[in-house]
């Protein structure tokens, strides 16, 4: 379905390259090994997805905001859902948080983001005519189909999808007879999950792998865009942490179809004592969050890495501190991995690990804290163009803030004792995070849509997008800190069971309802102008942007192996831009500092007696033809 | 721009609105120490949110494009590099100290005199079991056991286990005395959470945790502080637990410790209640039972041990000796 619709749309312009045979339609745009075209399915699938995983959302802030509300309304689309008095069925409220959760970290913010952009961009920006390996590239993609069927699949069946919250921590995922989101659906997430882990493995080692030995001539990782860098530290964190939570799944698959005990001990549940001791709910908590914890960097880095690249180009400047930059997205991924326990402060782990892990997570602010400065200083004395990307980038640098500093408080163990699983938690996470990333993968598909299609996207709808989306968001996000604060707990039904819940609060709900509900109508703009481009849009030049990278160096539509002749080399960094003495106010990376003996600095002078050095070699590229 | 200063100005007001429902009264010690390091620390953010993000917004406006105007090449700055990477390494240095003592204090072991109650936590309800008021002490207990007529499993060849009683409708805790819960689960994972008291534990099946506090405030005094004569505290779950979920509650009532003794000795031992329990009482420690047994002859445990879910008060207690 998703490939269909983005096929059947780029069919218009698609040109194949003059040096092949034409492919079979299959090939070309089905099963295909070509990184560009892989890139497009995962961003049409995530961009589905995406409009699923919201509109869940949408439905249980219609619950959450407007309890009275009568409901019947979404009858034909859930049917035995809405219950007789035309309210959402309590298990199909937790079904749907469950599956908004999911499907919005794992199917939009790691498939649609990094399965985008580290497809699209890796080759193009280090100068490669592929992926590594363009058949593992495909499977990728199509694990990562198979794992979407069967995820959209166990949202149609009759006792519902998997509804015990995106961590499905166990035993209550474990026991079907606990819950009705631990049957089938439980059963149809953890396949689709494992489908999942093996499309990032597969991903993951083919972004590692060409990043490392497909440069092109003179592209040393001291001039890697910081994209780049960003993908490769991404791949790095996937590689390493999804197999813990594919280990975690198995377990639990264990537990749950084959009797073992893993996670499991001295449970009665529906008037049985089970025989399972010896278990531990919280080693599944561990290896989750093992993964959990860098997963929310794997949505992260890229779209970091993203506004790097869009900031510095609209800014008309280099990036503020390039090589701080680098090392703090090392410092950040590194950090990523002994963190995962500050989800744990209260789960009965021993105190003392709470407190090596709030130190750990707190250093975590430092190289946040440096990326922030850096991202405004680049901007200071800047020559600002405002494309909606540099508008959406800008706004992921506001959310950045406005949510890791939040993440501050939760941190600190001793103030998570009460936050902890509040609506708190919900607003930092969303904003960091969600918002985040999602304004990296929009600012995305606005800067290199031109790249994708060929076509540039509308401005003006570019520019509405944005206003509407920023201010909405901060209008769900920021009261919902308050909701918080107040003490409510997340992942509710209902607030009216308790006096502390009860009578505030309602209207602040229903504003953060209306809120979400006015965001989301506001990405059928995008929906729009992003469809419509890609048809209609109006004819791109070869480098809209002005940009440095490499790949505006190919064609307005490349084909099968990027560039038509030689690949062409680097000899600088990718962030020359309003050089003083330069003709222009940009340099890209291509052009040698012989060529530009005006604008070089002292020690680039010196750079020039390497150019030599750097055209001889040929370690990517040994036909020096796209084939 | 714009978008700023509306956004500073709807932020702060929207604060001042809501601020009345924040951080409800602490009842703890550790409950006030924890909300000073909480606005402590919103002190620090709130400022460092509103200088970086007028920064990004100002400099966005200033620095439009101008046609034929240059951008500073301006690539890197070790110093200033090295001032804001030492400021938040300092300032967190010392947030990290702060929480790490509260965080230490507030989790380390329970004074000696502290009461222990368990608390155990099941779909879609709380149990309480109290220690006894003859040897204080909470009896042992083996999930197997569990069934309608002893829902958190004691075991009876324990004699510590004779007294203990259990409750589903309320917690009763002394005021000012440090206070222990011991925290199981009997199904899937459950949290203990008193907003009032700032006390949050999961409760975790197969791994007993626990929560020591000292709540300072009655609930006659909270109704006083907060104007509202029906003011309860209240204990929710925060780990999500199936369908009942948002209303797995259970009221809590702090009061003084004289009419808290006194509610113990009304409470009758689930033994009392329950006698078909005895049964497991092994024949050297009958004659130790026997003062909790009802009467032989009389009417035993009437409905109660049929319905077999609410335990809860009521009645004069056959037990004479004094507490501890």
């Amino acid at each position: 379905m998703a490939t269909v619709t983005g096929d059947s749309a780029t069919v218009a312009h698609h040109i194949e390259h003059d040096h092949h045979e034409p492919q079979s339609f299959w090939r070309t745009y089905i099963f295909s090994e070509d990184h560009k075209m892989i890139a497009k399915q995962y961003l049409i699938t995530g961009i589905l997805w995406a409009v699923i995983g919201i509109s869940l959302s949408v439905m249980f802030r219609l619950q959450l905001g407007f309890p009275n509300m009568k409901l019947g309304f979404l009858r034909p689309i859930l049917g035995g859902w809405i219950n007789e008095s035309d309210k959402i069925d309590p298990d199909f409220y937790l079904a749907l948080v469950t599956m908004h959760g999911t499907i919005m970290v794992f199917f939009v913010l790691t498939a649609g983001l990094s399965g985008t952009f580290s497809n699209f961009l890796i080759p193009l920006q280090v100068g490669a005519r592929d992926m590594a390996s363009g058949f593992l590239n495909m499977l990728s993609y199509w694990f990562f189909f198979i794992a979407s069927v069967v995820m959209l699949f166990s949202l149609f069946i009759e006792t519902g999808p998997a509804a015990g919250g995106w961590v499905v921590y166990p035993p209550l995922s474990a026991l079907p007879q606990a819950h009705k989101g631990s049957e089938l659906g439980m059963t149809l997430w953890l396949s689709s999950m494992a489908l999942f882990i093996v499309s990032q493995l597969l991903g993951g080692i083919n972004y590692i792998t060409t990043v490392i030995n497909l440069r092109t001539r003179g592209m040393s990782f001291s001039k890697l865009p910081l994209t780049i860098w960003a993908f490769f530290l991404t791949a790095i964190l996937g590689l390493i942490s999804f197999p813990v939570l594919l280990s975690a799944a198995l377990l639990l698959i264990f537990d749950r179809s084959f009797g073992t005990s893993f996670y499991l001990s001295e449970i009665y549940v529906n008037g049985e004592a089970l025989p399972n001791v010896g278990g531990s709910p919280i080693l599944f908590q561990h290896l989750f969050w093992f993964l959990g914890h860098p997963e929310v960097y794997i949505v992260l880095l890229p779209a970091l890495g993203l506004t790097s690249e869009i900031i510095a180009t609209n800014s008309r400047k280099p990036i503020f501190g390039y090589r701080a930059m680098i090392a703090s997205m090392i410092g950040i991924a590194f950090l990523a991995f002994i963190v995962w326990a500050h989800h744990m402060f209260v789960t009965g782990m021993n105190p003392f690990l709470g407190s090596v892990f709030m130190f750990l997570t707190l250093i975590i602010a430092v190289p946040s804290a440096v990326k922030a400065f850096n991202y405004i200083t680049t901007l200071w004395r800047g020559n600002i163009r405002f494309t909606p990307a540099m508008l959406f980038s800008i706004g992921l640098v506001s959310f950045f803030i406005s949510g890791g500093l939040t993440g501050i408080i939760l941190g600190n163990a001793a103030l998570d004792i009460q936050l902890h699983d509040t609506y708190f938690v919900v607003a930092h996470f969303h904003l960091v995070m969600g918002a985040a990333s999602a304004f990296g993968l929009l600012a995305g598909v606005y800067h290199w849509f031109p790249k994708m299609f060929g076509r540039m996207m509308n401005e003006k709808l570019g520019y509405v997008h944005f206003w509407l989306t920023f201010i909405g968001i901060y209008l769900v996000f920021f009261p919902m800190h308050y909701v918080g604060i107040a003490g409510f707990p997340r992942r509710y039904y209902a607030f009216t069971s308790y006096d502390f819940t009860k009578n505030i609060f309602a209207d602040m709900n229903a504003f953060i309802s209306l809120a979400a509900i006015f965001t989301f109508t506001a990405q059928f703009i995008f929906l729009w102008n992003f469809f419509y481009s890609i048809i209609k849009g109006k004819r791109a030049t070869q480098n809209p942007w002005k940009s440095n990278t490499l790949e505006w160096t190919t064609p307005i539509e490349p084909g099968h192996g990027n560039w038509p002749g030689e690949i062409p080399a680097v000899y600088r960094w990718p962030y020359d831009y309003s050089k003083p003495g330069a003709v222009d106010d940009f340099i890209p990376q291509n052009v040698p500092y012989s060529q530009t003996p005006e604008s070089n600095l002292p020690h680039e002078m010196e750079m020039i007696g390497l150019e030599k050095e750097i055209e001889a070699q040929n370690l990517n590229d040994q036909f020096k033809q796209p084939h | 721009m714009v978008f700023l200063v509306l956004g500073i100005i709807g932020a702060v007001w929207s604060y001042l609105h809501a601020a009345q429902y924040f951080l409800p009264e602490a009842s703890t010690a550790h409950g006030r120490r924890t909300d000073f390091l909480f606005w402590l620390t919103m002190g620090i953010i709130t400022a460092a949110f509103v200088v970086t993000n007028t920064l990004l917004f100002t400099f966005a406006w200033k620095y439009q494009y101008k046609k034929g105007h240059r951008a500073a090449y301006y690539p890197e700055n070790h110093k200033l590099e090295l001032i804001w990477t030492v400021i938040p390494a300092v300032v967190m240095a010392v947030l990290v100290f702060s929480g790490w003592r509260a965080w230490r204090d507030i989790m380390s072991e329970a004074p000696a005199d502290a009461q222990v109650v368990e608390i155990v936590g099941k779909q879609f309800n709380w149990i309480i079991r109290y220690p006894g008021v003859d040897d204080n002490k909470l009896g042992a207990y083996n999930y197997k056991l569990i069934n309608s007529n002893n829902d958190t499993g004691i075991d009876y060849t324990d004699e510590a286990s004779f007294d203990d009683f259990t409750s589903t409708s309320e917690l009763h805790i002394p005021v000012n005395k440090p206070v222990l819960l011991k925290i199981r689960a009997r199904d899937v994972l459950h949290s203990v959470f008193i907003p009032h008291l700032r006390v949050k534990m999961d409760a975790v099946p197969g791994m007993p945790t626990r929560f020591w506090f000292v709540a300072d405030k009655t609930t006659d005094e909270m109704r006083n502080i907060t104007g509202n004569p029906d003011f309860k505290y209240e204990i929710a779950c925060t780990e999500v637990c199936g369908r009942g979920h948002f209303s797995m509650k259970i009221n809590l009532v702090v009061e003084d410790e004289a009419s808290w003794t006194a509610w113990c000795k009304e409470q009758k031992p689930l033994l009392n209640v329950t006698p078909e329990l005895a049964d497991r009482i092994p024949a050297s420690l009958k004659a130790k039972a026997a003062k909790y047994l009802p009467a032989s002859g009389t009417e035993a445990a009437p409905a109660d041990s049929t319905t077999a879910r609410v335990k809860s008060a009521g009645g004069v207690s056959l037990a004479t000796a004094t507490i501890r």
